[in-house]
């Protein structure tokens, strides 16, 4: 799959008497998958979005016009206009600061929670797949086992009674990865199942390789391609499962904000200030939806298989 | 094959016993219903808390697998699932909150079922003209929304629709009105209705939205594979092929999605609840969060695991029974 032989485009040469000669290059799959990701176009403004936003998220104190703690104290409950892009809320604020710092947040949380648990479902569907027997039947087993508990209200039980303060966003962070790793984890294992039959896998195993040193050099690269995407499919999952416990409160608390807890204060006021409301749950929708358009993008451009139209 | 399937339910049954075990153990060390009397003022007698909390089954002073044991007493012997703090029965409370959620549900999971399959098969025979991009952007952007966004903005239409038209033409607090009806006949009925057009338009949505995807993934599948190829080859009308060798084939997964969903109905849709003030089953898992509810959310736990089990058991029975590559032997 490493060298693929495109055949270029027949040059014409001068002359144009003498016959067609198709010259043909080699292509690294480096070249082939870049190829395959810019000419999905989604993908590319997905891409170019996340960019943006993660530009905004790290930057915005220093571009924007205002902080998000800075009071207009001539502007109270006003609508969009040139001086506060979003509108300001009740006490004075910009919404735009505030939705940009929640979302600041929600990235963070989303991408830690991608990363955990993709890496959790690649260590346990891999290792369940190789190693096989009892040890695969006892992960089925959990992966069943907490598929069938509702995830949001563990959770949340979790959220209500356990500590509080600076650092209680990152136990969130721990629970939506430990209830979000199982499905991937199940497409983890029937991938490594057929990868573990293959020879130089043997081959590295007579040689006297460790299992875990066997899992991370042989196996689990083999199927990088699919945990790229779970990890860019994931940060979705993470952003919006967050966003919806925050918005019975059960996520990020005060004084930390995320979209989601910013959503759920600006839903009281939709009929007096929709904008309240509405500039961060777009910008929610607009970063899922860029997300959603990477992952796919990059899917058909990481898959061997996909049949993603045109040459190559 | 019933051996296969008891085999599976019995799994299933140990399955759930653990994990709503493992549930009741969480709640139980997490949740602090004490707090809940601590607050009042004046303050009680922290004997007759206690009493309280021991009738309830949920006071910390008593050895956690006491209480353990008492509370699969009264499961196994008299079908109780415990009270709340302040006296309420739970088992009670949620045979009624089931159809609220049922009420709630069922219409907008049916119309998102139909138009979802109907939307991914049509864009799948259409691939890449104009119609399957645009429809293809619009799932993607109601993918992407969650439905306490879209819940929010049909509201925020509504209004403004009801202010233009003057009268109170969409309703959108609980199942129906508490005052007195107008007169005409079928009031109570036309009442429903109007409550109900919202909720339903955000669960339609939801439920097409991956829905759709999902059917125009299997249909391109199918449309692609070597049998319709031949059927086309042989002389079919193309209508025919389409709609008796891939949609066919392509319809079984979707089956068992269905299936898989049908038990989850009565577990309820807890941000469409919030938002349009049902009181069905999700919320009453958020409310006994909130109020320090242990027997309560531990109810709603066991619930919400008996549906997944029962919607992947009819899923199981689908998949034997409508796909031919499926040997239980």
């Amino acid at each position: 799959m490493t060298d693929f032989r495109i055949a270029e485009e027949p040059e014409l040469l001068e002359g144009a008497t003498a016959p067609i000669v198709a010259t043909s290059k080699r292509m690294t799959r480096g070249q082939l998958v870049r190829r395959r990701f810019l000419r999905n176009r989604g993908a590319v403004i997905g891409l170019i979005i996340i960019g943006v936003l993660v530009f905004l998220a790290l930057f915005g104190g220093y571009v924007l016009p205002w902080q998000y703690d800075q009071r207009d104290t001539t502007q109270y409950y006003k609508p969009p206009s040139a001086a506060h892009l979003f509108g300001t809320t009740q006490a004075g604020f910009d919404v735009l600061a505030m939705t940009v710092r929640g979302l600041g947040k929600s990235l963070i949380i989303g991408f830690m929670v991608a990363l955990i648990q993709t890496t959790l479902a690649a260590l346990i569907g891999s290792s369940a797949a190789y190693i096989g027997g009892w040890y695969e039947k006892a992960w089925l087993w959990v992966i069943d086992l907490m598929l069938v508990l509702p995830s949001f209200f563990l959770i949340a039980i979790v959220s209500k009674g356990g500590p509080k303060g600076q650092y209680a966003w990152l136990l969130l962070v721990v629970m939506l990865a430990a209830f979000g790793w199982q499905l991937s984890a199940r497409v983890v294992r029937s991938l490594s199942m057929s990868v573990k039959e293959r020879e130089y896998v043997a081959a590295a195993r007579f040689m006297g390789l460790s299992t875990p040193r066997l899992l991370v050099r042989h196996i689990i690269p083999n199927i990088a391609s699919m945990l790229i995407v779970d990890v860019c499919l994931g940060v979705g999952y993470a952003i919006l499962g967050e966003a919806g416990l925050s918005y019975f409160g059960y996520g990020v608390q005060a004084p930390d904000t995320s979209l989601g807890t910013l959503i759920s204060e600006g839903a009281l006021s939709t009929t007096i200030a929709p904008w309240i409301f509405l500039a961060p749950a777009s910008f929610l929708v607009l970063l899922v939806m860029a997300v959603n358009a990477l992952g796919d993008g990059l899917r058909d451009a990481l898959d061997p298989t996909s049949q993603s139209g045109g040459q190559a | 094959m019933a051996r296969y399937l008891l085999l599976r339910i019995a799994n299933y049954v140990v399955l759930l016993f653990i994990a709503v075990s493992l549930a009741w153990v969480l709640a139980q060390t997490q949740l602090h219903p004490r707090q809940l009397f601590e607050i009042r003022n004046p303050p009680i007698d922290p004997v007759s808390v206690e009493n309280i909390l021991r009738a309830a089954n949920v006071s910390d002073q008593v050895p956690m697998w006491d209480r353990y044991v008492t509370w699969i007493k009264g499961i196994v012997l008299h079908w109780d699932w415990g009270s709340t703090p302040g006296g309420g029965d739970v088992g009670e409370e949620i045979g009624r909150r089931i159809w609220v959620s049922f009420r709630l549900v069922t219409a907008g999971w049916l119309l998102g079922t139909v138009i979802g399959v109907t939307l991914g098969a049509w864009t799948a025979v259409r691939q890449y003209r104009i119609s399957d991009r645009v429809v293809t952007a619009i799932v993607l952007l109601l993918v992407a929304t969650p439905s306490y966004v879209t819940g929010e903005i049909s509201k925020m239409i509504a209004t403004t629709i009801n202010k233009g038209v003057g009268f109170q033409l969409f309703l959108f607090l609980g199942e129906k009105s508490t005052g007195t009806l107008p007169g005409y006949p079928l009031a109570e009925l036309v009442d429903r209705v109007q409550h109900m057009v919202l909720p339903t338009l955000v669960l339609t949505l939801l439920g097409l939205a991956g829905l759709s995807r999902l059917q125009r993934g299997l249909m391109l599948d199918a449309l692609g594979s070597d049998f319709v190829r031949t059927a086309r080859a042989k002389g079919l009308r193309e209508n025919k092929a389409v709609m008796k060798h891939a949609l066919r084939t392509a319809l079984i997964p979707t089956g068992t999605y269905f299936a898989f969903q049908a038990a989850s109905l009565f577990v309820g849709a807890t941000y469409t609840e919030r938002i349009f003030s049902f009181h069905g089953m999700g919320m009453y898992g958020v409310d006994t969060i909130s109020k320090q509810n242990i027997n309560g959310i531990v109810a709603v736990t066991a619930f919400g695991g008996l549906c997944y089990l029962v919607g992947a058991i009819l899923a199981d029975i689908m998949v034997a029974f409508l796909d031919p590559r499926v040997r239980l032997s």
